[in-house]
């Protein structure tokens, strides 16, 4: 805010307009390479953080992903893919994958949907609507720990409605049955995120232009009618893009199922993330760990790749096609 | 044109009845909550559903009155602050140069901060711990607020940059005549234009932070930096048996999350639904 620098800076940018006689590409070249600096000074705190703490770890897993590696002093036991193959031969970790897969599932058939039905609810003219909003999408705010927490209490069978519900559902102690906790598990997840995503369909909702919808009832068309024949397909990317947040939360659930069952009863419940901790943290197999942590990011990424190329590519053809009908 | 009255009201009716069985599924667990905080074990054994009898103060108020619950909830909010003043402030420098200004790389650059998304704290946890404890940042909140400050530039810088570049080029011209550095610019022309958007990244950073879990529980072994989520598992170790005390350290560590929701909730909501369209 001092004058000095300003007036400094102002002749310096009023050079080329007042004195056209300059030669350009000396200008242009002067121009470009103060202007790198302040490009790179500008960019300097946001990269090296994210090289240092977001690509540098990464780099570092697959390094130690390929080394026998307890964690202190430099990996020196190099042996190859040999972590890899043990965790595809691991029947826990083949166990987490299959998991996994159950919980994308059941997100996909149940939770996506229920969520999807409830924000086409929530579109309607409804008194209290917004209340109902709030309240749906307020436990997206808690930590999945209290969340955990408080469904362990919940469940709990002496003292809390563990005994209520077993009476009701006809199962004991959902937790601590191998053959539930899965889906006990899927319960208290869709509790927390079910909001989430209603929340991402109605405001895909709301940018639906009224007059389409409207001109589909005027022609005759029933709610349900105008609801698959126009709503849906108008709300595929939003619907796309909650199914890939979906999947990406599922390959890194953890910290739900640490604090809800630590995994167990007898890995029901543990997932790729909780394998790659114990035997990081609690049994200092870094190189193992670490060939797991690789796995969850290929998984994520050759996910994200195809879903970005193959589904979500629709998205934008959609548009192109529809312009070019119009 | 003019819809039956009964049938629509017969419709609305339908429509909270599903609304209010949601929200009761909602509502139940935390409302089992904060009445178990005033019970104790034994009436919870008997009496999980009902209303205490008598009400007990005993639990909410030894946890107000320890000195632990104010500790573990002045460490969330100081990181999470720290974690937002960080991040907003390095991606929004970053923003500025994606937004406007030309230069070669520019994209690829970009889209190595937009694939960062998809790194999960779970793939880099282990060696992100090794790589703190040889910089000798365990045990102290910047090994928290700074990779927590670096995950979240990805979402961060999306946003902004989508943002910054509906700022007309006119307005940066006419202050660059006016004598405006590129920096003054930034500083007192973008800034305050877009303080909406630097509001919305900063709850959605904050929130991020507060529900952190992995990253606290691994880089703190000195009970006096645990933050709440830390705090609270650990608390539910430590007291095992006492669940109604357990239920009113659950309830209390809810509160501040949800006022702030209450407070937030326009930001929190807007930046999710936004930064997913971007």
């Amino acid at each position: 805010m001092s004058p000095s620098p300003v007036t400094g800076l102002r002749r310096d940018v009023a050079v080329p307009d007042l004195a056209p006689a300059v030669p350009a590409a000396h200008s242009g070249r002067r121009d470009r390479s103060r202007g790198l600096v302040t490009i790179a000074l500008f960019l300097a705190p946001a990269l090296v953080l994210f090289l240092l703490l977001v690509i540098t770890p990464i780099l570092v897993a697959a390094y130690a992903s390929m080394y026998k590696w307890n964690g202190f002093g430099l990996p020196e036991d190099y042996v190859g893919l040999d972590n890899f193959t043990r965790a595809f031969s691991d029947p826990v970790f083949q166990g987490d994958l299959w998991r996994a897969g159950i919980l994308i599932v059941l997100s996909l058939v149940i939770q996506l949907p229920a969520s999807l039905g409830l924000a086409m609810l929530l579109n309607q003219p409804l008194r209290g609507r917004s209340v109902y909003r709030l309240l749906f999408f307020a436990p997206y705010v808690l930590s999945e720990v209290t969340t955990a927490v408080l469904f362990t209490l919940v469940f709990s069978p002496n003292r809390g409605l563990g005994d209520a519900l077993s009476g009701l559902l006809g199962v004991e102690a959902v937790f601590a049955d191998p053959d539930t906790v899965l889906f006990a598990l899927f319960l208290v997840i869709s509790w927390k995120y079910f909001g989430f995503h209603m929340i991402l369909y109605l405001a895909g909702r709301q940018n639906i232009p009224r007059e389409l919808t409207e001109a589909a009832t005027t022609d005759g068309a029933s709610s349900w009618q105008v609801f698959r024949h126009v709503t849906l397909p108008l709300l595929g990317p939003t619907i796309r893009i909650s199914v890939f947040l979906s999947v990406i939360g599922t390959i890194q659930l953890f910290d739900m199922v640490w604090v809800l069952t630590g995994g167990g009863p007898i890995h029901a419940s543990e997932t790729m993330a909780v394998t790659m901790f114990q035997h990081g943290f609690r049994r200092f197999e870094v190189g193992y760990a670490s060939a797991i942590s690789i796995i969850m990011f290929l998984l994520s990424l050759v996910f994200a790749l195809f879903y970005q190329r193959v589904v979500m590519r629709r998205d934008t053809e959609g548009a192109i096609t529809t312009r070019g009908v119009q | 044109m003019t819809a039956p009255k009964p049938v629509q009201r017969t419709r609305h009716l339908g429509l909270h009845l599903v609304s209010v069985a949601i929200g009761g599924l909602i509502v139940v667990p935390v409302l089992f909550g904060v009445l178990g905080g005033f019970k104790d074990n034994g009436q919870l054994s008997t009496n999980p559903l009902g209303l205490p009898e008598p009400w007990v103060f005993e639990n909410y108020v030894g946890i107000v009155g320890s000195g632990v619950f104010w500790r573990q909830l002045g460490n969330s909010t100081l990181i999470a602050l720290a974690t937002a003043v960080v991040v907003v402030g390095a991606a929004a420098l970053a923003s500025f140069v994606f937004a406007r200004f030309a230069f070669r790389g520019r994209e690829l650059l970009f889209t190595l901060f937009a694939v960062g998304l998809m790194f999960p704290f779970a793939v880099a946890i282990l060696p992100l711990f090794i790589l703190l404890r040889s910089m000798g940042l365990l045990d102290n909140p910047l090994g928290v607020v700074l990779p927590q400050a670096a995950f979240g530039l990805p979402v961060t810088i999306i946003i902004l940059r989508q943002f910054f570049r509906t700022i007309p080029a006119e307005v940066e011209e006419a202050a660059t005549l006016d004598g405006c550095t590129a920096f003054g610019f930034f500083w007192r022309i973008l800034l305050p234009m877009a303080r909406p958007a630097l509001a919305t990244v900063s709850v959605l950073a904050i929130v991020a932070s507060w529900n952190n879990f992995m990253l606290p529980l691994v880089v703190f072994t000195d009970q006096s930096w645990w933050t709440l989520p830390v705090g609270v598992q650990a608390f539910q170790g430590q007291y095992a048996d006492d669940t109604a005390r357990v239920l009113a350290y659950v309830v209390l560590s809810m509160v501040p999350a949800l006022g702030f929701y209450a407070i937030a909730e326009r930001q929190l909501v807007g930046g999710l639904a936004g930064s997913v369209k971007g």
